[in-house]
């Protein structure tokens, strides 16, 4: 059986993880392990910048990958940049195994609002989906309420739903014979929508 | 256009900003490329059409700003877009003056940058589409052609073509009916003007007042029922052409005015004060003897010759006789599509009329009797029968010396000169109407 790894660096609450868990594995029909992986944060740090390389990150993190591993998922609680970008909320490697998400810039109180740690989950959530969609292939969708609509700023995030639009979960790629809960339905912004 | 249709190259030294904006853009679903130097870039460009382009400008070798003049060399229609770490205004400026379509600096907000490449998209779709629909014109141009291939028609093109690709004024002298107006689009059609209009003013269908505020427009108010503004046709030929139809029907004052706004490209509206600037050039056609209006004072002599830069002189259709059937054939195709008929020839007999009639009233002419025709014909040719011209091969005698040949011509010679009056002619070859009729059929003169 292949899981998908969560892998909390230097994160100071872990509640927030437990949603996760089970969302993951409704959506991409894989049970998830939480695993401590040893990360030099250190080393992705750019002092100019003042912020964390994600790229850097995520070389470290698929570098020994569990051989039970399908996906691994990095949660932390940095400003995350790519060299390119003035910073992003996650990286993720195409059809590839591993993807990074912070939640810095997902807080309300990054942007000077009363923090609000249910708003926090939400949004790490749609980010973590996000991610590990592009792990599965997906590249961005149009449907704005797609989770795999591309979010430049937070607000576009808060606007779309957590779940994967019927045309993302067609073209998904999961193997099925391994998910252990057979028959579930995907539910599609309707009553049955879990988050959002 | 679908983010898999549009082709992202992306040209900078350093690894990362490559790898990054090649996933970046992936992940949008864009088809994406790098290149490390300016080499590989136009390499690239060799192998595979790309839309937009992000450039650094500071690379080893050749740098982004001369890129960028390579590129629009090869392509002038491709967006470039400049990234730099150290903009300067003087770098920004020679960019944007080189066709840049943005400049940004590294790093990049993600939000503009996706904001930049919507942008640069919408750009290269609204480009595609333009030169898609000038294809388009120009295709449908194309059944407005002139038709003929005699030598006298093959000359006039020749100088259609060689008068179109200049600015010059153009005078158009044929008959009526030769087709003056469509040689005069012909030119229009050919020439750097073609994507703005060709307005016709038909000079002789107005009185002088009138004429005047066609050309000119009116400002609200500036004579009795002015109740809006409105422009006149010289500003709606602005950057296009101006077709002036028989030139040689307007008054002394027209033609003082004409002249003023040909050399200096200025007006003033009826009633304003407003100078107007506008830009077009002028094609006249006339069916009467200018120079000779010239000589009698009655056309300004100055005027004539302004017009008269380049002319072309339209041969009527009895003096390019090879002509007819295909002219003929073009209006029965024509009127085949518009009337849903399935008509596709003439009959042997029917074409030898065409050709033997000297059609006085020129092309218009053979519309007008192929249009007749068409309506009357009830098989899949058309028949002598249903033609319906002033006496087809009146004006050509048969040169036949048998008593038939002769009494054929004396009848042809009596009808042309009365017009196809049958009760004169009878009257005249002192024969009854019903004789006449019946030889008419007998020698197949029956229209």
């Amino acid at each position: 059986m292949s899981y998908i790894y969560i892998v909390p660096i230097e994160l100071e609450d872990h509640s927030c993880l437990e949603k996760l868990e089970s969302f993951f594995f409704e959506t991409f029909h894989l049970k998830t392990r939480r695993r401590e992986f040893k990360i030099n944060l250190k080393e992705a740090f750019d002092p100019n910048r003042g912020q964390y390389n994600s790229s850097l990150i995520l070389r470290q993190l698929i570098m020994k990958p569990p051989r039970d591993a399908e996906k691994i998922l990095a949660v932390l609680d940095v400003d995350l940049f790519i060299p390119i970008l003035t910073f992003v909320f996650g990286e993720a490697q195409l059809k590839g195994i591993g993807a990074v998400v912070s939640t810095r810039r997902l807080h309300n109180r990054f942007y000077g609002l009363p923090e609000d740690a249910e708003v926090t989950t939400d949004r790490l959530l749609k980010e973590s989906v996000h991610e590990l969609g592009h792990t599965f292939g997906l590249i961005h969708c149009s449907q704005p309420k797609c989770v795999m609509n591309s979010s430049t700023y937070v607000e576009n995030i808060d606007l779309k739903q957590a779940e994967l639009c019927p045309l993302c979960q067609k073209s998904i790629k999961i193997d099925r014979t391994r998910t252990a809960h057979k028959g579930f339905r995907f539910s599609w912004w309707g009553k049955n929508s879990r988050v959002g | 256009m679908k983010p898999e249709e549009i082709g992202i190259l992306i040209v900078d030294d350093e690894p990362s900003v490559r790898d990054s904006l090649y996933q970046w853009f992936t992940v949008d679903g864009y088809r994406v490329d790098t290149a490390e130097d300016a080499a590989t870039a136009l390499k690239k460009l060799q192998e595979k059409p790309w839309d937009i382009i992000l450039l650094d400008i500071k690379m080893p070798g050749m740098d982004g700003i001369e890129l960028q003049n390579r590129i629009k060399q090869i392509d002038k229609n491709i967006v470039t877009i400049i990234i730099t770490a150290y903009a300067t205004v003087d770098t920004a400026i020679q960019a944007l003056k080189d066709g840049a379509f943005d400049y940004v600096t590294k790093p990049i907000d993600p939000d503009d940058l996706s904001r930049l490449i919507r942008n640069a998209v919408e750009k290269r779709r609204l480009v595609t589409e333009n030169i898609q629909l000038r294809q388009q014109i120009e295709e449908l141009m194309l059944p407005d052609e002139v038709v003929g291939e005699s030598p006298a028609i093959k000359k006039v093109m020749e100088m259609v073509n060689t008068v179109a690709k200049t600015d010059s004024t153009v005078m158009i002298l044929g008959e009526s009916g030769t087709g003056k107006e469509l040689i005069a689009r012909a030119i229009h059609s050919r020439s750097s003007r073609k994507y703005f209009p060709i307005i016709t003013i038909n000079c002789g269908a107005y009185p002088e007042g009138l004429l005047e505020s066609e050309l000119f427009g009116h400002e609200k108010g500036s004579f009795t029922g002015a109740i809006y503004r409105r422009k006149g046709k010289l500003e709606m030929a602005d950057k296009g052409t101006l077709f002036l139809d028989e030139i040689g029907n307007i008054s002394e004052k027209m033609q003082m005015d004409l002249l003023r706004v040909i050399e200096t490209k200025k007006f003033t509206r009826l009633g304003g004060d407003k100078t107007i600037d506008c830009d077009f050039r002028v094609i006249s056609a006339t069916n009467k003897d200018l120079e000779k209006a010239v000589k009698d004072e009655s056309f300004r002599e100055d005027l004539y010759y302004r017009l008269n830069v380049f002319s072309i002189v339209l041969p009527p259709l009895r003096e390019r006789r090879s002509d007819i059937p295909l002219i003929a054939r073009y209006f029965l195709n024509k009127y085949t599509q518009s009337m849903n008929k399935n008509v596709t020839d003439f009959s042997p007999r029917a074409m030898e009329m065409f050709t033997a009639y000297d059609w006085p009233g020129n092309i218009r002419e053979v519309r007008n009797v192929v249009e007749r025709a068409m309506v009357v014909a009830k098989g899949n040719q058309i028949q002598a029968e249903e033609l319906s011209f002033p006496f087809p091969s009146l004006s050509s005698p048969s040169g036949g010396e048998s008593l038939d040949d002769v009494e054929k011509d004396q009848i042809v010679k009596i009808l042309n000169k009365t017009k196809g009056n049958i009760a004169q002619a009878a009257d005249i070859l002192k024969i009854s109407r019903l004789t006449l009729y019946n030889k008419i059929e007998k020698y197949h003169l029956k229209r």
